[in-house]
C-alpha cells in the first residue's frame, strides 16, 4: 500500500477528488451543489489524463533544437492534453446545460432543494 | 462516394441542424420541413451504406487524411451501417409525426427544438460511425447534451427529470472516459482496431481490466441497465411526447451498440471474460432488468411511465443476448435493437398522438371511444403490443426466439425462465390497455372533430406497425444477409 | 415408409388465406348484413373445395406441400397438407359451412350486437385452424396456434359483460401460457436436433435428450397443446368460455379450437416423439394417466351441471381426452379410433351445441331443469339432440360407436385393459348425463313456471336445418364410415404411416 502510494500518489489524490465529486453529485440535496460537484468530478478526470501524460524529467512537447526529434522520451505525451482540451469544452457545455435547467426549475418551483421539489411535484 | 461512406449520414444530420436557425426565420413550419428532409436524406444514405457494406465489405475513412492510429477513423462496417439505418428510420418516422405535437408542446421556438433533435441524431450517428474511443466519448456527450435539452423542454417538471438524467448521464459518460484513460495509459492508442491488436499482444493487464470495467459500467448507465435505470422512467414520462418518441427508441439502443462494440471488438475472447466476467454480469443484470421492468410496468397508471418501465425490461433482453455471447445470443441482441426500436417508437408515437389529441395518457381514462376516434393509432398500438408480448409472426417473437436458442446452447435455464415470465408479464400490462381500448364501454357517439395534421400523426405509427409484421416475416432474410455478418466478424 | 411422394401446390395456402382475405370485405360490408354473410359463405365454400381438392393425394398417402420462405434460419413457413392435416381440415372447413348458416339464424334471432366483428373473427379463426392443420413444422404450428388464440379472443369476449371479460382474460392467460411453453419446447428441440419438421414416426432420435430431459420436454409440449385440448387440470377456461355466443361454442369450442389441441397431441405423439420413443420412455403412461382421469372426472362433473352449455363443455373435455388416451395407447387400433373420434365427436357435439343454441334463442332456456316438455314443441331439435346423445354414449348406429369400437379394440391390442374400462365406464356416464335431458324434454309435462312463456313450434329454419344436417351426418357416418367422405380410409393411412415411420427396423 505505502509503496503503491509513493509510486502512484498523484493517481490516489486524483481518485480522492473524483470520489468527492461523485459523492456530491449523488448525495447533495441542493441542485447547485450537485452542479459544483459535477465540476469537481470532471476536473478530477482531467487531472487523471494529465497525470498519465506526465514523465519524470521530460519537458513540454514543443520541439527543442537541443533535444531533437529522435529522443521522444524527453517530451511529455501531448495527446492527453489535447484530449482534455476537448473534455473541458464538453464539461463547460454540460455545466451550462445544467444551469439552464436549474433556472427553469427555479422559475417553476421557486426552489432548488430536492426534498422541497419532491413535495411540490407531488401536488 | 463509397470511400467516404461513413460521412454522409453524420454530415446530413449536423448540416440540417446548422440550417435550422435560418429556416426558423423563413417560415413557422420550415424547421419541420428541413428536419424531415434531413432525416429522409440520412435514411437514404444509411440504406445505401447498408447495401454497399453487405456487398463490398466494410469501409474505413480517415478524417482529415490523418491515418489511424494517429488520426480519427470513421468506420462503416456491418454493425454500424445497420445501426445507422435503424437510427434514420426511427428519426424519420418520429420527425414526420412531430409537427403537431411540437407546435402544441414547445410552441415557442420550433427551430431550436428541431436543431437539438438533429444534433442529437448527429451525435448518435457519430457514436455509431466512429472508430476512435475518445471521439466516441465526444459524440456521446454531444448526443446527451442535446437529449437533455429535448427531454427538459416541457416545463419545470420535465426540467427536474432532465437534470437528474444529466447528473447520472454525466457520471456514466465520465466513467466511460476514465476507462478510456486506463486503456490509453496501457496501450497508447485510442483507435478501436489498434487497441484490440495491442491487447491481443500484451494480454490482460490490470489497467486494461480496470478500464474495461469502467467503460462497461459507464455505458450501462446510458443503457439504463438495472440498477442504473432510475433516470429513465422520470425522464421519459415528463418529457414532451415528441421528445420521448424520439429519444426513447434510439437513445438506449445506441448505448447497446457501444456495449456490443466493446464486447465484440474491443474485449473479445475468453481471457478477459474469465477474469472479469463482464458478459456474465451483463447477462444476469439483463435478466434481472427484464423481470424488474416488467413487474414495475404493471401497476403504472400513466401510459408513458408504463412504456418507460417496459423499456427497462426490453433493454434487459439486449443485455441478455450480449451476455450469452454466442452467435444466436448476439443475433437476438442485434435483432432486438431493431425490433424494439420499431415497437417502442410505434407505442410512444401513439402515446404522443393521445396527448396531441388532448386525451391524456392516464390509463384509467382509456375506453372504446379511443378506437372509434383514432382507429389507425389504436390498431398500430395493438400490433406493437402483440409484438412486445412476443406473439408470432410479429417481430418481437423472433428476437426472443434467437435469445431462447442462445440460452439453450449455453444451457442457461434461468434466462429461459426469465424470457417466459416476462412474456406473460408483458401480456398482463398490454392486454389491460387493449381491453380498455377495444372493449371499455364508452358507447357515446364518436367525437368527429378534425385534428389538424391527423394523417401526419397516424401514418408513421401505422407504417411502423406494418413494418413490425414485415420484420417478423422477413427476419430470416435480415438475419442471414445483414446480422450474421455482424456476429461472425469480418 | 420412405419419404412421402410430395407435390408442391399453392392449394394449402389458398385454403388458409381465403377466409383471412375476406375479413376486410366483411368489415367493410358491416352495414349490409346480407352481403357480409355472402362473403362468409363464399369463403367457406372456396375453403371446403380447396380441402376437397387436396383429398385425393391424401388418400394415396401423399402430401401436398408449400414452403413459402424461411421464418427463421433453418425453419421455413411450411405448409404440408399431409393425410392427418387434410383430415382435420376436412372436418373444420366442412362444419364451417353448416355453422355459418346456423350463425345467421342465431345472431339475428338473438339480436346480437357487433355481428360484423363476430363474423370477421370467425373467418379469421378458421384461417388459423386450417393453418394449424397444414402446419408442416412446429414453429408454423405455433404461429397459427397463437393466431387462433387471438382470433377467438373477440368471440369469447363478444358480450362484453364483466363475466365475458373475466372468461376472456382466463382464456388468454391459459392459451398464451400454453403457446409460450410450446415456443420453449420448440426452441429446445431446434437447438438440439436442428429441425422442427413434423415427420410420421417422430423426429427425436434416441440419445439426443437425456431421459429426464425427454420427460420435461414431453410435459412442455403436452401442456402446450393440452390447454386447448382441455386436459385436466388445464381445462377450466373451456366451461368459462361458454359465455360466448353458441355458434362459437359449437364450432370453436367443440371443433376448431379444442380439436386443434387434440390434433396437436396427435402431432406431438405421432410426428415429434413417435410411438417407439414414447413407449420406450414411459411417456405414454403419463399421457394416458392424465387423459384417463380427465375422461372420468369430466363426465362426473358434467352430471352435476344444470346449465346445458356447461354440461356440454364438460362432456367435450371428456371426449377430447378420448383422443388423447387413444393416442397414448400407441396401438394402431387405438390411434385409428383416436383419429376417427376427432371427426365423430365434432359432428355429434356440434349437433348438441346447435340444439342448445336453438333452445336458448327460441325458448329462452339454458338450464336443463327447465326443459320439461320442450321436446313436444321442438321435436326436430330434440330429435337431433337424442341422436347426438346416443352417439356420444357410443351406441350404434351413430358414428360415435365406430370410433369407440376402435378405441376399445386398441385398448385390448395394447394390453391396457384399464383403458377399456375407462371407455366403457365413460359411455355409461355419458348416457347418465345426456339421456335424462331427452327424457325430460319428451316425457315430462311442461312446468307450471314455463306456462308464463309457452313455447310453440320450432326455432327458425336457419337453425333447425343445420342441426338436422349434422345429426343426419352423424348417422350416415355411423352406417358408412367412408361415405360421403372417406374418413376411415384416411385414418387407416395415417396410422400406417406413423407406425411405419416409427419402427424402421424389421423387428418393429
Amino acid at each position: 500500500m505505502t509503496e503503491s502510494f509513493s509510486q502512484y500518489g498523484a493517481y490516489w489524490m486524483c481518485f480522492l477528488v473524483l470520489t468527492v465529486g461523485l459523492y456530491g453529485m449523488l448525495m447533495k440535496r441542493d441542485y447547485v451543489k450537485k452542479v459544483i460537484a459535477l465540476s469537481i468530478f470532471q476536473a478530477a478526470i482531467i487531472l487523471f489524463f494529465v497525470i498519465a501524460a506526465y514523465k519524470e524529467g521530460a519537458g513540454v512537447p514543443i520541439f527543442d533544437k537541443e533535444i531533437g526529434a529522435e529522443t521522444a522520451a524527453a517530451y511529455i505525451n501531448p495527446l492527453p492534453h489535447t484530449l482534455m482540451l476537448t473534455a473541458i469544452v464538453v464539461g463547460v457545455a454540460t455545466v451550462g446545460m445544467a444551469l439552464a435547467l436549474l433556472i427553469r426549475i427555479r422559475r417553476g418551483f421557486g426552489t432548488l432543494d430536492e426534498d422541497k421539489l419532491k413535495e411540490k411535484m407531488k401536488s | 462516394m463509397s470511400s467516404h461512406l461513413p460521412l454522409p449520414v453524420l454530415l446530413t444530420f449536423f448540416g440540417a441542424a446548422l440550417f435550422m436557425p435560418l429556416a426558423g426565420l423563413v417560415h413557422r413550419r420550415a424547421p419541420w420541413v428541413v428536419a424531415v428532409a434531413g432525416s429522409l436524406l440520412a435514411g437514404g444514405f444509411a440504406l445505401f451504406g447498408l447495401l454497399h457494406v453487405a456487398g463490398h465489405g466494410e469501409v474505413r475513412y480517415s478524417v482529415g487524411n490523418w491515418d489511424p492510429p494517429f488520426g480519427i477513423e470513421l468506420v462503416a462496417d456491418p454493425l454500424s451501417v445497420f445501426m445507422l439505418v435503424v437510427l434514420a428510420v426511427i428519426a424519420a418516422a418520429t420527425l414526420i409525426h412531430s409537427r403537431e405535437p411540437v407546435e402544441r408542446e414547445v410552441a415557442a421556438r420550433p427551430a431550436l427544438y428541431y436543431a437539438s433533435a438533429l444534433i442529437m441524431l448527429g451525435g448518435f450517428a457519430g457514436i455509431v460511425s466512429t472508430g476512435d474511443l475518445f471521439n466516441l466519448y465526444v459524440f456521446l456527450e454531444i448526443a446527451a447534451l442535446a437529449s437533455y435539452a429535448l427531454l427538459g423542454a416541457n416545463g419545470p417538471r420535465s426540467a427536474v427529470a432532465a437534470f437528474r438524467y444529466l447528473i447520472l448521464g454525466t457520471i456514466g459518460a465520465s466513467f466511460y472516459l476514465i476507462g478510456v484513460g486506463f486503456i490509453f495509459i496501457e496501450t497508447g492508442s485510442l483507435n478501436i482496431a489498434d487497441v484490440r491488436a495491442i491487447i491481443e499482444v500484451v494480454g490482460l493487464t490490470v489497467p486494461i481490466g480496470v478500464g474495461a470495467a469502467f467503460m462497461v459500467a459507464g455505458i450501462a448507465v446510458k443503457f439504463a441497465l438495472v440498477p442504473f435505470h432510475q433516470w429513465l422512467p422520470d425522464a421519459y414520462t415528463e418529457a414532451p411526447s415528441s421528445s420521448t418518441a424520439l429519444v426513447a427508441p434510439i437513445g438506449t439502443k445506441v448505448a447497446a451498440y457501444v456495449l456490443i462494440r466493446l464486447m465484440l471488438d474491443l474485449f473479445p475472447g475468453e481471457r478477459i471474460e474469465s477474469a472479469l466476467h463482464l458478459r456474465e454480469i451483463l447477462g444476469v443484470l439483463g435478466a434481472i432488468g427484464i423481470l424488474w421492468g416488467s413487474i414495475m410496468a404493471i401497476p403504472q397508471t400513466n401510459l408513458k411511465r408504463m412504456l418507460a418501465y417496459s423499456s427497462v425490461a426490453q433493454v434487459g433482453y439486449i443485455a441478455l443476448g450480449i451476455g450469452l455471447g454466442t452467435a444466436y445470443g448476439l443475433i437476438g441482441a442485434v435483432l432486438h435493437i431493431l425490433n424494439h426500436a420499431c415497437m417502442k417508437s410505434c407505442l410512444f408515437l401513439v402515446s404522443s398522438n393521445l396527448e396531441t389529441k388532448g386525451r391524456g395518457v392516464k390509463i384509467g381514462d382509456f375506453d372504446a371511444s379511443l378506437r372509434r376516434d383514432m382507429p389507425v393509432s389504436s390498431a398500430a398500438f395493438a400490433v406493437a403490443a402483440l409484438s412486445m408480448i412476443g406473439l408470432p409472426p410479429t417481430a418481437g417473437f423472433f428476437s426472443k426466439w434467437y435469445l431462447l436458442l442462445g440460452s439453450y446452447e449455453e444451457g442457461r435455464w434461468f434466462f429461459i425462465a426469465t424470457i417466459i415470465a416476462s412474456s406473460l408479464l408483458n401480456a398482463v400490462y398490454f392486454f389491460r390497455i387493449l381491453e380498455r381500448m377495444y372493449l371499455g364501454g364508452g358507447d357515446e357517439p364518436a367525437r368527429r372533430e378534425r385534428t389538424r395534421g391527423a394523417a401526419l400523426l397516424a401514418t408513421p405509427a401505422a407504417a411502423l406497425a406494418v413494418g413490425l409484421l414485415l420484420l417478423g416475416f422477413g427476419n430470416a432474410y435480415l438475419v442471414s444477409e445483414f446480422i450474421f455478418p455482424i456476429v461472425s466478424g469480418p | 415408409m420412405p419419404a412421402d411422394p410430395s407435390t408442391t401446390s399453392i392449394l394449402p395456402l389458398v385454403a388458409i388465406l381465403v377466409s383471412m382475405l375476406v375479413v376486410p370485405a366483411i368489415l367493410l360490408s358491416g352495414r349490409r348484413p346480407n352481403l357480409r354473410e355472402g362473403w362468409t359463405f363464399a369463403a367457406a365454400g372456396v375453403k371446403f373445395v380447396c380441402v376437397l381438392l387436396l383429398l385425393p393425394a391424401a388418400l394415396r398417402g401423399a402430401s401436398t406441400s408449400l414452403t413459402l420462405f424461411e421464418l427463421a434460419p433453418g425453419v421455413g413457413l411450411s405448409l404440408v397438407a399431409d393425410p392427418l392435416g387434410v383430415y382435420f381440415a376436412l372436418v373444420a372447413s366442412g362444419l364451417w359451412i353448416v355453422t355459418s348458416v346456423y350463425s345467421i339464424g342465431y345472431m339475428r334471432g338473438h339480436g346480437e350486437k357487433k355481428q360484423t366483428r363476430f363474423f370477421a373473427s370467425f373467418a379469421l379463426s378458421l384461417s388459423a385452424t386450417l393453418g394449424v392443420a397444414f402446419a408442416g413444422n412446429l414453429l408454423t404450428f405455433i404461429l397459427f396456434y397463437e393466431l387462433l388464440t387471438l382470433a377467438t379472443y373477440p368471440l369469447v369476449v363478444h358480450k362484453e359483460s364483466p363475466q365475458a371479460l373475466r372468461s376472456a382474460r382466463m382464456y388468454l392467460a391459459y392459451a398464451l401460457t400454453a403457446g409460450l411453453l410450446l415456443v420453449v419446447a420448440a426452441g429446445w428441440i431446434f437447438a438440439r436436433t436442428g429441425t422442427l419438421d413434423f415427420a410420421p414416426g417422430g423426429i427425436i432420435a434416441e440419445g439426443v435428450f437425456s431421459d429426464g430431459e425427454l420427460k420435461v420436454l414431453f410435459m412442455l409440449l403436452i401442456t402446450g397443446v393440452g390447454v386447448k385440448a382441455g386436459i385436466m387440470p388445464l381445462h377450466s377456461w373451456l366451461p368459462a368460455a361458454m359465455v360466448a355466443p353458441t355458434p362459437v361454442s359449437a364450432l370453436l369450442h367443440a371443433v376448431a379450437v379444442v380439436k386443434s389441441g387434440a390434433f396437436g397431441i396427435l402431432r406431438v405423439v405421432g410426428f415429434i416423439f413417435g410411438p417407439a420413443l414414447m413407449s420406450g420412455q414411459g411417456l405414454d403412461v403419463i399421457l394416458a394417466g392424465f387423459a384417463g382421469a380427465t375422461i372420468l372426472l369430466a363426465s362426473i362433473i358434467a352430471l352435476r351441471q344444470d346449465n346445458l352449455k356447461k354440461r356440454l363443455a364438460y362432456s367435450t373435455i371428456g371426449h377430447l381426452s378420448y383422443i388423447a388416451l387413444g393416442a397414448a395407447l400407441l396401438a394402431p387400433g387405438a390411434l385409428t379410433g383416436s383419429i376417427l373420434h376427432l371427426s365423430a365427436h365434432a359432428v355429434m357435439k356440434i349437433t348438441l351445441f346447435f340444439c342448445a343454441g336453438a333452445i336458448q334463442v327460441h325458448a329462452h332456456r339454458s338450464e336443463i331443469s327447465s326443459f320439461n316438455g320442450l321436446g313436444r314443441a321442438m321435436p326436430w331439435t330434440f330429435g337431433a339432440f337424442a341422436i347426438g346423445s346416443l352417439g356420444l354414449a357410443g351406441i350404434p348406429p351413430v358414428n360415435g360407436f365406430i370410433s369407440k369400437w376402435w378405441l376399445c379394440l386398441g385398448s385390448l391390442e395394447s394390453g391396457r385393459d384399464i383403458a377399456l374400462g375407462v371407455f366403457l365406464l365413460s359411455g355409461l356416464l355419458n348416457a347418465a348425463y345426456f339421456f335424462p335431458i331427452v327424457i325430460r324434454a319428451f316425457f315430462l309435462p311442461p312446468d307450471a313456471a314455463g306456462d308464463a312463456h309457452p313455447v310453440r313450434g320450432e326455432a327458425s329454419p336457419w337453425m333447425v336445418a343445420p342441426l338436422c344436417v349434422t345429426a343426419t351426418l352423424a348417422v350416415v357416418f355411423g352406417l358408412f364410415p367412408d361415405f360421403p367422405l372417406p374418413f376411415f380410409e384416411l385414418a387407416k393411412g395415417i396410422v400406417q404411416s406413423i407406425v411405419a415411420g416409427s419402427s424402421p427396423s424389421p423387428a418393429g
